[in-house]
């Protein structure tokens, strides 16, 4: 197969982006559905657009888990949002990486010359995830509908079972191959690499401090569109990033996910959040025809796969492939977006990178692929302060890269995230400005 | 079938397959479907032969996408002089739906869209009705509401079809109902979507079911003793909302069936004579030619208007607030911006409560949602087809934002402001282009007050007038053009007549007697009950903007309650005590008033009235009439401050007038303007559908604006510059 010959486009243009703040998620308190989310961001997004929502191609919108009533999310809110009968939308899942796989679709159809004008992006109401009652109850409930006269149903309902319900997302974040939780992959890992529960602890403490100073110096605003909720009340800003978090606090947390002897606490893992991340991809003759302003270039992802138990060092796979299809060497990107599911993870891709024998043996690379230098890597902290949706999150480190490269006058950077189930995905953004 | 069928002209027939005969009504004349004469006429013709010559069964439908038979005619018997003739009039309507009522074969009405007063007594004629599940299907009997009540059988057929305890309540209120609740009454055999309409007719006319007949209690309503203690506690109830003394028609309808519900033929009979009296009487004349002057103000609207539009809102305060709510409600897309976004929070609250309530579903109020979008950046200004500012009352503020709108707007679109204070000239004057800009001055609360101000500055374009009204119109308010001036119309009038009553207050009249005496005169609410629900902070700050060019006094209490934190309703104190989800207690009981009270409050505003008409402020004084009811709630049977001008009569205004004016001459001088104004009934041809363009001619330059107004209004309202000096009064 030649993917080559039925390219129309080298690249596709990442014309503007908008996301809703990152809300932690604090259980049915928090009034929006993923749909609404979606919706608050994108209306937005169009609204500041040269041209009608109805003139776009279409919409892909990555989720991992929508609510019952939210079957096909992206067309629910590309309708809600006013695009009209005609444009097509469809959802993706890719766990982690749902967000960046419609974008990465989104590219890949511009550049075959399918669409000019994609809206692409991610959303997770992790607060609404919706429960599932556990198989025995299921059975009995259908039992029940099929009882006749009242005699019948009493008897049945004495053998009602005690229901166990569990959040289906809770379900998603457990490997149902391994059996491993997503925590316990990542207590692999730091295991794997030695990595102590200080050095956890410190980078999540400067993941927190960086996104403080962002959100302080007004680098987060320009991302965000405002909140309001039926009660009145209004969110305007990430909830997740303490500014006054310490070294001495995070040390006080019990660990989560390999009790009692564990690394990994809520401290040093990602926030669980709600949160929408739109972006808005144009082709060349797109941007020629509504003189649109490119903010950058992106090209199609690269994807790996790995063993489930090492996920987190999805982005080393992934990186490795992306560099070497544009040969680059890590010294030649600004940038680097590493999404910060766990520091534990994070701190492992930094230290397989720029091991010799894990890139050879693993990777099959002649030898280490390179180091990431500290203040190259989510300079305006991650996932640790933010939170991360998970099916919102890969849209957003591809949106802020972007924003940071012009920020800070150009270069290229990369955006990539670890993928439960053992995959990684890396995608380019250069300054288009 | 019958050569004089040939000459039918709003009445068509066509033969269905087996035997059923489609009846469908589609006046080439109008717009709407009306019983008018003619269309009665042809009617009783049809009915005659069909009992010669029986079909198997009747479908009576309607032509018109828009719906069904919107009523009688109202326009004819609101220029009737003759009671003989009405009276005609009436018994032909009650010829004809007895006769459909006893044709021989089954009778059947298909009902789409309105179906209102003579329309729905028609449906009720036959022997079954099925309706359009859509949320344009309305179903009523407002009669009332035009001063009468119904008068073509309905007061007899309506109880008989869904119980007395149904009925009553929706003929005393005039409320009209959808499709389901038609449904649910058994006012219709069945409510269906559009697709299932045939088979639905099909399947009635086949095989019908067991006519419902009401619940037995509600049928025993019609006999002693229930019959007249229901009698008893209706016209308690309806003594509060519409006393008799002002508003006969409710009265006279449970009169009507007090002495007769017990025998249908002798209450037929009653309801003709009653309605064709009360078809007579002033308030009708009044409620009528309300209704007519709502049509005209609708008929501003009907310059271009676009039905995609988007309409940015500049300040989230409560007006700027609400105004985006309530567009957004409307069908808008609406973005609100404000300089901080936690000013916001309200706003969304409040629309949140305001779409549960009106949206008609939890789909629509989340549409509605959807639609409404905080806009702290200000983006939606490039995109907008309406800008309106509703930032606080201050000129540099308004003008800087004006000013840098401007170059950011669609070239085409309509910058307006929401000022109810601020002169138009002097904002215009920021503006590059001064000819686009408008006043749009809403009144709170939106969701509730119809009217809204469309003002015309020094510079305003007929144009920019006739968008600014058609957008009005969009969103489903009535506009009144107005000229800039202090105050426009609405406030300029209501405020001395606030102000008398807390001068009042001062002098120590006692606060329930001075708001008796307004409700007796028969405004909605007292003026003291008023300025607490409208916030005595706004009223100090209208009044102290307003008596610096209009010389209205400042009553020294007013600014110590504000001063004190008594700010009316908002803070549960003002001149009433305002307990949390209780009815308001007035702070000092007192005796009755004096009998200058009602005087003292009103003619004030009748003669500002006067001194408005005469500098233009509005195109004539049917409009200045229709404004202070829809925008003040003035007495609506009286018609409004000028009908009551006439009401009263020349000598008896003048001398009342003169007599305050000699008592209060620091704030009451006799208004010039009467010298010239004919006090005559007014009687007037209102060509609605011409309406915008007599409003884009209205006044294009000062220097010819008095020609204009005597050349294209003839004959209207109180024909201000009419030579006629000569009052029969």
């Amino acid at each position: 197969m030649n993917t080559e010959s039925t390219q129309v486009n080298s690249w596709a243009y990442l014309v503007d982006g908008l996301r809703t703040p990152f809300l932690k998620a604090r259980g049915p308190g928090n009034p929006f559905s993923a749909a609404d989310l979606a919706v608050a961001a994108g209306r937005s997004l169009l609204l500041r657009q040269p041209f009608a929502p109805s003139q776009l191609d279409e919409v892909i919108l990555g989720c991992v888990v929508p609510a019952a009533d939210e079957a096909n999310i992206a067309r629910v809110a590309a309708l809600r949002m006013g695009c009209g009968p005609g444009v097509t939308a469809w959802t993706v899942q890719r766990n982690c990486a749902s967000g960046m796989q419609a974008v990465d679709s989104a590219v890949r159809h511009i550049m075959a010359g399918q669409a000019h004008l994609i809206l692409a992006g991610g959303v997770e109401a992790m607060s609404h995830a919706p429960l599932q009652l556990d198989a025995p109850f299921t059975d009995w409930l259908v039992g029940l509908r099929a009882c006749r006269g009242w005699r019948q149903k009493l008897t049945h309902l004495r053998r009602m079972p005690l229901p166990r319900p569990f959040p289906v997302l809770l379900k998603g974040l457990k490997d149902p191959i391994i059996g491993l939780s997503m925590g316990q992959t990542a207590e692999h890992l730091a295991h794997r690499f030695g990595i102590d529960r200080a050095a956890m602890d410190a980078y999540a403490l400067a993941s927190h401090l960086r996104a403080a100073r962002a959100m302080r110096e007004g680098h987060l605003k320009d991302e965000e569109v405002m909140l309001a909720d039926k009660s009145g009340r209004v969110q305007a800003a990430d909830d997740g990033p303490r500014p006054d978090s310490t070294l001495e606090k995070l040390a006080t947390l019990p660990p989560v996910f390999d009790r009692p002897w564990g690394r990994i606490t809520a401290g040093n893992s990602a926030q669980v959040s709600d949160g929408a991340c739109w972006l808005l991809l144009a082709s060349p003759r797109a941007v020629a025809e509504y003189n649109l302003t490119p903010l950058a270039r992106v090209s199609p992802a690269a994807w790996a796969g790995l063993a489930p138990e090492n996920m987190g060092l999805g982005p080393v796979h992934a990186m490795a492939r992306l560099l070497a299809e544009h040969h680059l060497a890590p010294q030649d990107v600004d940038a680097w977006e590493i999404n910060e599911a766990f520091a534990a993870q994070v701190l492992a891709c930094q230290r397989a990178m720029a091991d010799e024998s894990y890139c050879q043996t693993e990777i099959g690379l002649p030898g280490a692929l390179g180091e990431i230098p500290e203040e190259r890597l989510n300079v305006d902290g991650g996932a640790i302060a933010l939170g991360h949706p998970v099916g919102a999150s890969g849209a957003r480190i591809v949106l802020h890269l972007a924003r940071l490269l012009a920020r800070v006058g150009g270069g290229r950077g990369v955006a990539s995230l670890c993928i439960g189930g053992g995959q990684g995905g890396a995608m380019l953004v250069e300054n288009a400005a | 079938m019958n050569t004089t069928w040939d000459e039918l002209r709003i009445w068509r027939c066509r033969e269905m397959e087996d035997g059923i005969l489609q009846l469908v009504m589609d006046d080439p004349d109008r717009s709407v479907n009306l019983l008018s004469h003619d269309a009665l006429t042809e009617l009783s013709t049809i009915l005659r032969d069909l009992g010669h010559y029986p079909p198997k069964a009747l479908v009576i439908r309607s032509g018109k996408k828009g719906g069904f038979i919107a009523g009688a005619d109202v326009a004819a018997f609101e220029k009737e002089t003759d009671p003989a003739r009405l009276a005609a009039y009436v018994r032909l309507g009650h010829t004809v739906m007895d006769g459909l009522d006893a044709m021989p074969f089954p009778t059947l009405a298909v009902i789409h869209g309105h179906c209102l007063g003579g329309g729905l007594e028609l449906a009720l004629a036959c022997d079954h009705r099925v309706v359009v599940e859509d949320p344009a299907t309305r179903l009523g009997l407002p009669e009332v509401q035009l001063g009468i009540h119904p008068g073509f059988g309905g007061t007899v057929r309506l109880p008989a079809l869904i119980g007395h305890a149904a009925a009553m309540p929706l003929m005393l209120s005039g409320r009209t109902i959808g499709a389901r609740e038609a449904a649910r009454l058994g006012l219709a055999d069945a409510a269906v979507p559009a697709r299932q309409l045939d088979a639905a007719v099909r399947s009635i006319l086949t095989a019908p079911k067991a006519a419902k007949h009401p619940p037995l209690w509600s049928r025993a309503l019609a006999y002693w003793p229930l019959r007249p203690l229901a009698a008893h506690v209706w016209k308690r109830a309806t003594e509060t909302k519409a006393p008799q003394a002002h508003y006969p028609a409710p009265h006279a309808l449970i009169d009507l069936w007090a002495n007769l519900a017990n025998d249908p033929e002798a209450m037929l009979r009653a309801e003709r004579e009653s309605v064709a009296g009360l078809a007579m009487s002033d308030p009708a004349r009044q409620l009528t030619r309300l209704f007519f002057l709502r049509e005209r103000l609708k008929g501003l609207g009907k310059g271009r208007c676009t039905r995609e539009c988007h309409l940015h809102v500049v300040g989230g305060g409560v007006m700027g607030g609400d105004i985006a709510a309530w567009c957004a409600l409307k069908g808008l897309t609406v973005t609100i911006q404000d300089a901080s976004p936690e000013r916001l929070g309200p706003l969304f609250a409040r629309a949140a409560r305001l779409f549960a309530a009106k949206a008609g579903g939890s789909t629509q109020a989340r549409a509605a949602m959807d639609r409404l979008i905080p806009d702290p950046r200000g983006d939606g200004v490039a995109r907008a087809d309406v800008v309106i500012e509703a930032i606080s009352e201050s000129l540099t503020a308004k003008q800087g934002l004006l000013r840098s709108l401007e170059p950011r707007m669609q070239p085409d679109a309509l910058l307006a402001t929401n000022t109810s204070a601020l002169s138009l000239r002097d904002l215009a004057s920021v503006l590059k282009r001064p000819n686009r800009l408008v006043g749009l001055h809403f009144f709170n609360p939106v969701d509730k007050m119809q009217l809204v101000e469309v003002v015309r500055g020094p510079n305003t374009s007929a144009l920019t007038m006739e968008r600014a009204c058609a957008f009005a119109v969009l969103v489903d308010r009535l506009p009144l053009p107005v000229r800039d001036g202090p105050g426009f119309l609405i406030n300029r009038l209501l405020m001395p007549y606030l102000l008398e009553a807390v001068l009042m207050v001062e002098e120590g009249i006692a606060v329930e007697a001075i708001d008796t005496a307004a409700r007796r005169f028969g405004m909605p609410m007292g003026p003291l009950l008023l300025a607490d629900q409208v916030g005595l902070d706004i009223v100090a700050s209208v009044a102290n903007t307003l008596s610096s060019t209009l010389n209205f006094p400042s009553p020294a209490i007013l600014h110590a309650m504000v001063a004190d934190g008594h700010l009316g309703k908002k803070s549960g104190q003002g001149f009433y005590h305002h307990p949390a989800g209780k009815a308001p207690r007035a702070a000092r009981p007192g005796a009755a008033a004096p009998e200058e009270v009602t005087d003292r409050l009103i003619l004030p505003m009748v003669n500002m009235a006067m001194t408005t008409l005469r500098e233009r402020i509005v195109m004539d004084a049917d409009l200045l009439d229709a404004g202070m009811v829809f925008g003040a709630g003035f007495a609506p049977f009286r018609g409004g401050p000028l009908s009551h001008a006439r009401e009263l009569g020349r000598e008896k205004l003048l001398q009342r007038l003169r007599r305050l004016s000699l008592r209060y001459p620091e704030r009451m001088t006799l208004d010039p303007g009467w010298e010239t104004f004919a006090l005559t009934s007014n009687k007037n041809g209102l060509e609605v559908n011409h309406e915008h363009e007599r409003l884009s001619r209205w006044g294009g330059h000062p220097a010819t604006l008095g020609e204009n107004v005597v050349r294209l209004v003839p004959g209207a309202g109180g024909s201000f510059p009419d030579a006629n000096r000569v009052s029969p009064v």
